[in-house]
């Protein structure tokens, strides 16, 4: 150890991905951006400065404002106080880029996770009201004794569903 | 393709705004109006619908519309060389610049009328954005495949609300009958096609709605007898949206829409 380096002391890309990354989604504060999927790229523009692209969840995610100002003051306590950050939306946010630490820590806090999109691919298209197919599990008990209570939750990306076991609700990250 | 193909890729990097942006600028403009206006509509449902999770379902798809509604404003503003912002063309139109379709702003009525206008709604916009998704600017490919994906959730909600209450109480299903009866003559005007339209479909800029509108009719017909119920007929069509015509009750959505900007110009939190 050489001290403790200056606070404007340019850290590395990958240093700064790291805290980019670490930063507590403002609605799930249990998940960081990276095991959410949302931090896309940490790399040098043509310009040379540092860009952060970023994908919305859901395009009118009202987190995205508080994520972007989280983002840049990492880039200025990392050194990079002209950093951008840029929103993209291309190829769109889906719940399977939530990584698998992401989905452990969903659990952990009361929150079942999403099923997997690639895996569900073989529900019906059109069936009359199923919005996923197989029961999700409940992430106090495990039971799988659970139905759908309500397709809209406390926020735009849960729904709630009832455990018939625990006889309580629990919030799920929609698939999508 | 024509060899026009190319040019509404080339005006779409933005910057500066060419002059055959402006088609694109008028027709997005009009998809973001649709938008904004049924989900300023739906908020108007807040802390008035049946249940907490209704509430929570209209508030939900409200987000969405408006999540929308900036997407499609922001590129609009970017287009059509005034360099207006999202908020700009949200906050400081008056009632003849919107070009929203009649549907968007109709009152809400009672539930079964705001079900069947978001049936109506959903599965328009489910086909549309899904069709967006194959154009050739890559900007508004991506936007059309994510919005698709989340009306394609307010169209499953708008399906079961029909389903349950055209086969519900006599009672339910005859509000259910009043409300597509109200909002059916509205229904056309999504699928209207002017020159604006049809040179840029022409051009393959972006798609038309009008061919969509047989599997429109197919897919709500179908939801609509399993319901029990029967799709109006009746030929009294209404519109003039598309020309900043509007219905005597949009002047108060307006109103109420852009009052905390009126009140605080250019006001931040």
């Amino acid at each position: 150890m050489t001290g403790p380096a200056p606070a404007t002391a340019r850290r590395s890309v990958r240093e700064v991905r790291e805290r980019v990354e670490a930063v507590p989604d403002p609605e799930l504060p249990v998940i960081g951006l990276g095991d959410l999927g949302v931090v896309r790229s940490v790399a040098p523009a043509a310009d040379g400065v540092l860009e952060v692209e970023i994908t919305p969840t859901y395009l009118g995610c009202p987190a995205m404002p508080a994520i972007t100002a989280a983002v840049r003051d990492v880039l200025a306590a990392c050194g990079h106080p002209d950093g951008r950050v840029r929103q993209v939306l291309s190829p769109p946010w889906t719940t399977d880029r939530i990584t698998p630490e992401g989905r452990r820590r969903l659990t952990a806090h009361g929150i079942a996770p999403p099923a997997s999109l690639a895996s569900s691919a073989s529900s019906a298209p059109d069936g009359p009201v199923a919005v996923e197919l197989g029961a999700v599990p409940c992430p106090r008990c495990g039971s799988r004794a659970t139905r759908p209570h309500s397709p809209f939750g406390p926020s735009r990306c849960q729904s709630v569903l009832w455990c018939t076991a625990c006889r309580e609700p629990f919030p799920h990250l929609t698939a999508l | 393709m024509t060899t026009t193909s190319d040019a509404p890729a080339r005006t779409a990097a933005g910057t500066p705004p060419a002059p055959d942006g402006a088609d694109l600028a008028v027709h997005l403009l009009r998809l973001g109006d649709d938008a904004l206006v049924l989900g300023q509509r739906l908020c108007q449902w807040i802390t008035r619908a049946p249940t907490i999770e209704e509430d929570l379902a209209l508030s939900n798809i409200a987000l969405d519309l408006i999540g929308h509604a900036r997407v499609l404003l922001t590129r609009a503003g970017r287009l059509d060389g005034t360099g207006r912002t999202e908020d700009d063309l949200a906050f400081t139109r008056s009632e003849r610049e919107f070009t929203n379709a009649l549907l968007t702003e109709l009152h809400n009525g009672d539930f079964a009328v705001t079900v069947a206008r978001q049936l109506a709604y959903t599965h328009y916009a489910v086909l549309y954005y899904e069709a967006l998704a194959g154009c050739a600017d890559a900007e508004l490919a991506a936007f059309g495949a994510r919005a698709a994906k989340e009306v394609a959730f307010h169209r499953l909600h708008a399906d079961r609300w029909t389903l349950r209450l055209g086969r519900g109480t006599p009672e339910s299903a005859r509000r259910m009958r009043q409300g597509l009866e109200r909002v059916w003559p509205y229904t056309g005007e999504l699928f209207d096609e002017d020159d604006v339209v049809r040179r840029l479909a022409a051009s393959g800029a972006v798609p038309s709605p009008a061919p969509l509108r047989p599997e429109w009719e197919r897919r709500v017909t179908e939801v609509v007898t399993r319901a029990g119920l029967t799709v109006p007929a009746g030929s009294w069509r209404a519109r003039g949206g598309r020309d900043g015509l509007h219905t005597e009750e949009f002047g108060l959505l307006v109103a109420e829409l852009q009052s905390v900007h009126r009140r605080f110009p250019g006001g931040t939190w």
